[in-house]
Parts: structure tokens; C-alpha cells; sequence
């Protein structure tokens, strides 16, 4: 029965990093196309748009970081293992 | 098998308080922030030397944040913003020194932070507002509006210590696993981009710091204080 409660959460790890990661793949694709038609057309303001984007990118990406730190908790923490 | 994150051991024991080396490293930054403001700050001159060109220019950053993310003075609120960025930008760079491991690696410190950053927001809009006017401004659009409300004040700050402890620690964490698998050398490109993310991550938690705090500010005391 442990046995499969740990497949199981090593399963479930994979799953929430992977499927996790699609959301803020897309959403950070769409902003650094979005800054890249912008620094085309307006390169003389290129210091805003990338510090703007940088701080976009930031807070895409911990989308991300959450689901590894329910992986890692699902893991590490996990309260079923005994 | 590499250590759990989540779990800090403790490095020794003062009395029955058992200390972590996260415990350490964070007083060691603490008193290397203070020591350094305070031997920079003891001659100040009109004519500055250099120490004291590169602190105006970074109080007058922080002045300059201050007044445009949170339309007000930056008297107030400038030794509480201008600490929290420095001491999580040193903590998340101090990854750099040898053996040490950023203090923000830990959810311990990150939830001390956020804590820091809930109670100050409480503590600012009760006392430009009043106690009464402020539990008033749950209910600011409606009535219906009040548990969500709330229940925004616990995530926001939920959201803000998993973000900083999430970023920090898939650095260390992965630098780590790198560092085992491929050998010496070969993990510094993602030690550079720590830097990075500890930079970004240090502004971003003091940017929402001062959102938090100034959306808890009544919008009349902000001309008041801007005119000052």
C-alpha cells in the first residue's frame, strides 16, 4: 500500500512540473513577442520595455515555480508516506 | 538523495533554541548591513565621497519607486522598502560565497517577510485611516465583497513568501542537482542566472510590498502627503 501511495506522488510530481509548465511556456512566448514588436517599432525606448519585461517574465514564471513547489512537496513533504 | 528543501536541520543549539546555519547566515547579513550603513553614514559631507555618491543614488532610487508605484511621500516608508530590497537582494546574491546558502532558500525567512510585509500593510491603513474606515474598505464595492476581501489578504501574502522561497530555492536546488550530476565548473552559467533571478526577484517582492501598502492608503492623504 506504501508502495503505490509512492508511485503514485513521484507520478503526480511529474505531472504537476510538466503539465505545470505549459501555461506559463505559452504566456511568456506571447510576452517576448509582444516586446519584441514593441522594440521594433519604438527601439529608442528599449531600457523600459525590457526592464518591464523582465518583471512580466518574473512573475510568469512563478506560475511555474508554484507547481515545482507543490512537486517538491508532493515529494519531500509528502503527509500520506509514513 | 539530495537533502529535502523543505526541512531545515538545525546547527547547533543555544540553550533549547536550536539555531540553523539559515538562522546564521541571516544575522551575519543583518550586521553586515548595519555596519556598513553605519560607517557610510557617519562622515557625511556635502561634497560626497564615494561611498556616499553610490548610497544617495540608491536612496534616490527607492525615493523615486516610492513616489511613482505608491503615489505618496517617501519619508514614511523609505526605511522599511529600502531595507526589505537590500537585505533580500543580499540575501538572495550571498548564494555566491562558498558553503553559504541564501536565508531566503528556506520558506522560514520568506514567511517572516511576508508577515513583516501583512502587518505593516494593516499597521499604515489604520493609521492614516482609523481603525473604523479601514475595516470599512473590505467592504468597498459592495457588501458581498467582504469575504473575498479577506480572503485576498491571506492569499496575497501566501502567494508573496511561496514566490520568493519558489524562485530561490529551484536555483540553489538545481545548481545542486547540476553540480552532482555534471561536476565542478559546469554550473556557473545557472549560478549567473541566479544572479538574475535574485535581482528581479528582490524588486518584484518590494514592488508588491509597496502596492500592498499603498492600496491601504486613503487616495485624500496621498495629495496631502505629496504636498508636503
Amino acid at each position: 500500500m506504501n508502495n503505490l501511495i509512492q508511485i503514485v506522488s513521484i507520478l503526480a510530481a511529474a505531472i504537476a512540473v510538466s503539465f505545470g509548465a505549459i501555461g506559463p511556456a505559452l504566456g511568456e512566448g506571447r510576452a517576448v513577442a509582444a516586446a519584441m514588436d514593441a522594440l521594433a517599432r519604438q527601439p529608442e525606448s528599449a531600457g523600459t520595455i525590457s526592464r518591464t519585461l523582465f518583471v512580466g517574465l518574473a512573475m510568469i514564471e512563478t506560475m511555474a515555480i508554484y507547481c515545482l513547489v507543490i512537486a517538491l512537496l508532493v515529494l519531500f513533504a509528502n503527509p500520506f508516506i509514513k | 538523495m539530495i537533502h529535502s528543501p523543505l526541512v531545515s536541520t538545525p546547527l547547533f543549539y543555544l540553550g533549547p533554541v536550536p539555531v540553523s546555519a539559515a538562522v546564521v547566515t541571516t544575522w551575519v547579513i543583518m550586521v553586515l548591513l548595519v555596519v556598513g550603513a553605519a560607517s557610510c553614514t557617519r562622515r557625511l559631507s556635502l561634497v560626497p565621497s564615494k561611498a556616499q555618491t553610490v548610497l544617495e543614488l540608491l536612496v534616490g532610487t527607492v525615493d523615486q519607486q516610492i513616489r511613482e508605484t505608491m503615489q505618496a511621500a517617501p519619508r514614511t516608508y523609505r526605511a522599511l522598502i529600502g531595507t526589505l530590497f537590500l537585505f533580500i537582494l543580499i540575501c538572495n546574491w550571498s548564494a555566491l560565497a562558498p558553503g553559504v546558502e541564501p536565508p531566503t532558500a528556506h520558506i522560514e525567512t520568506d514567511a517572516a517577510l511576508a508577515l513583516i510585509v501583512f502587518g505593516t500593510t494593516i499597521f499604515y491603513g489604520i493609521r492614516t485611516r482609523g481603525v473604523l474606515r479601514y475595516l470599512a474598505t473590505f467592504a468597498e464595492p459592495s457588501w458581498i465583497m467582504i469575504p473575498l476581501n479577506l480572503v485576498e489578504q491571506i492569499t496575497r501574502t501566501f502567494s508573496l513568501m511561496v514566490r520568493l522561497f519558489g524562485n530561490v530555492m529551484s536555483g540553489v536546488f538545481v545548481v545542486s542537482i547540476v553540480l552532482s550530476l555534471a561536476g565542478l565548473l559546469v554550473p556557473i552559467p545557472l549560478m549567473a542566472l541566479d544572479l538574475l533571478t535574485g535581482t528581479v526577484q528582490a524588486y518584484i517582492f518590494t514592488v508588491l510590498a509597496m502596492v500592498f501598502i499603498g492600496a491601504a492608503l486613503p487616495d485624500n492623504s496621498k495629495n496631502e502627503q505629496e504636498a508636503l
